[in-house]
């Protein structure tokens, strides 16, 4: 409608119906975006084609896959040893996850230091942790399907959280099970939420797009774009940026699919599930670990599974308990100690997550998850208000062009 | 100098054009080859490409049928009066033009892949207006050689790659 041109002449034929060329050009050539975005901003595209890397890779795989408990894990097998190229198309799967998940994580702490949640993006804030949280519960159920031991005894510990809710609990994990332990039942159903849920991502992906595209990209300084000198095309100068990390990231990646497939995973998984004999050592993956530290910090069955819980709902309200005006860490002295003292107290909480939950591993997961809770309720609302910013600059592009203001700390 | 400059420039940036799509073109057939060959028959599939089977039990006018990559397989002991009708036909009239000769090792055993070259069915065996087979599905009528004689099939029964480890047993594959 907009553009009457965009094209030749079957392009603009169907445009002129179903305007989804012009429609494509706005989003990824013509997006005006701030001039001044760091590296950091190439994670949500790169979140995007990891997304993209596990739905072909995940659809190749349900081809050659038996979702049933006597042939699950021989036909994982199976992919491993006679598909051909099986064994490099589920290596891709399995650290692809852990990639998108890595993406992610930095994509989201991005967002946390540059405060891309404040007004008007709250919206926007929330469907990323609406992805995460899909997310989780693809990847959890994903785990599950090879049907070795941790994939058994992971699904059995994650089902029996929902015990912890008082009178109904019993029954609504019988209702997850299909039954009265983890078995086919429950591989079924987790085989096909598995298989729909990467595509409930994509909408919502879609959804985060447009909230994003509202009112365009935050960017570093957290100041408002105030006139065409301080944005550009996305085409090309971002697309070729987020290539150029790309480029970066796709050789890490190739370097762990192709040298070390397995160090992100656990070796009891090649062991088949065996309902009579728990490992003795069970964790989760690693990208649950900081929350399963949380879990067993509390001591209480149901006090556990709520702090595990709060400790993402406590993200959606983030924009109110953040009271500083300020977008970006880079102009708040005091938010940005804390905003590294949160950072390391997240990996203080993935290695207690990965430790025995025995002698001081317990006092110090018990500390952690308390600052965690402390930052977000108690330190964020207090230094928003006792906290002196530092002069924010002028524009975006005042900033770009005359270096004076240190911009990038 | 300046004109010459500009089309210096254009030049090479067509090449970093055509080689960057090159590139990309070659990267992007790298990474969709796994995608595609994951999709043709696995290894577990391939090792049972190959079987042998015995013929000593069998008699004059038995026949038997085998399971070869999952697709059956007639082995028939001809009578006498099978391979003579088989051998007494004019050519010229059939529809696949083929001899005898040329669809047997040994004329007393015949080895054909049992699927009708039509669509697929599975032909019933000594059936039909030649005495040889007889699709269902269609009505397509195959000799005692498995040659096409009447019927929609374009042409005649498969005869599958075979040979012959000593005077009695076969290897199929």
């Amino acid at each position: 409608m907009s553009n009457k041109n965009i094209g030749g002449g079957i392009i603009n034929w169907i445009d002129y119906r179903l305007p989804i060329f012009s429609t494509l050009k706005h989003t990824l050539v013509d997006y005006p975006t701030p001039r001044n975005l760091n590296y950091w901003w190439n994670f949500g595209s790169l979140a995007g084609i990891f997304l993209l890397i596990q739905i072909i890779t995940g659809i190749v795989l349900a081809m050659h896959y038996t979702p049933s408990v006597e042939g699950a894990f021989a036909s994982i097998e199976h992919i491993m040893r006679d598909v051909n190229y099986g064994w490099l198309i589920r290596y891709i799967h399995m650290n692809g996850a852990s990639f998108f998940f890595i993406v992610v994580y930095i994509h989201i702490f991005r967002g946390l230091y540059y405060g891309s949640y404040k007004s008007p993006r709250e919206v926007l804030w929330w469907l990323g942790l609406i992805i995460l949280l899909l997310m989780m519960a693809t990847a959890f159920m994903g785990y599950v399907l090879p049907w070795g031991q941790m994939s058994f005894w992971g699904a059995t510990v994650i089902t029996n959280l929902f015990s912890a809710v008082p009178i109904v609990g019993t029954a609504v994990v019988e209702w997850l099970w299909g039954g009265f332990a983890v078995d086919n039942a429950l591989l079924n159903r987790f085989f096909a939420l598995h298989y729909l849920f990467p595509f409930l991502i994509v909408g919502v992906v879609i959804l985060h797009i447009v909230a994003l595209h509202t009112h365009g990209s935050n960017n570093p300084l957290g100041i408002d774009k105030k006139g065409p000198q301080d944005s550009i095309p996305f085409h090309p100068y971002y697309t070729i940026k987020d290539l150029f990390g790309l480029s970066f990231v796709l050789t890490i990646f190739a370097f762990v699919v192709f040298f070390a497939p397995d160090y992100l995973g656990h070796p009891d998984n090649y062991i088949p599930a065996d309902p009579l004999k728990t490992p003795a050592h069970i964790v989760p993956e690693w990208y649950f670990l900081p929350f399963y530290a949380i879990l067993r910090a509390v001591p209480d069955k149901l006090g556990g599974v709520i702090a595990m819980i709060s400790a993402i709902l406590i993200l959606f309200v983030l924009p109110w308990l953040d009271t500083s005006k300020v977008r970006s860490a880079t102009f708040r002295p005091i938010y940005k100690k804390l905003y590294w003292f949160l950072v390391v107290d997240i990996i203080v909480l993935t290695w207690i997550g990965g430790s025995p939950a025995e002698g001081n591993f317990i006092l110090i997961g018990q500390i952690a998850t308390i600052y965690y809770f402390a930052h977000f309720l108690v330190l964020m609302p207090i230094v928003g208000v006792i906290e002196t910013p530092k002069p924010l600059p002028n524009s975006i592009s005042q900033s770009v062009l005359n270096k004076p203001i240190k911009g990038n700390s | 100098m300046e004109k010459n400059k500009g089309k210096d420039s254009k030049s090479r940036r067509d090449f970093i054009h055509i080689t960057s799509g090159l590139t990309v073109a070659t990267a992007a057939g790298a990474a969709a080859w796994p995608l595609i060959d994951q999709m043709n028959p696995s290894a577990d599939v391939l090792a049972l490409a190959t079987i042998e089977v015995d013929l000593e039990p069998l008699q004059p006018g038995q026949s038997i049928s085998v399971l070869w990559r999952g697709k059956p397989l007639f082995i028939r002991c001809r009578t006498e009066d099978e391979i003579a009708k088989a051998r007494d036909v004019d050519i010229n009239s059939l529809k696949d033009p083929e001899i005898d000769a040329d669809r047997v090792k040994n004329a007393k055993y015949l080895v054909m892949v049992g699927v009708c070259t039509h669509l697929g069915c599975v032909p019933l065996g000594q059936q039909g207006e030649y005495g040889g087979w007889f699709c269902p599905c269609h009505g397509s009528h195959y000799d005692t050689s498995g040659r096409i004689r009447k019927g929609p099939a374009p042409t005649n029964l498969e005869v599958p790659p075979y040979v012959y480890l000593d005077d009695t047993t076969i290897k199929i594959g």
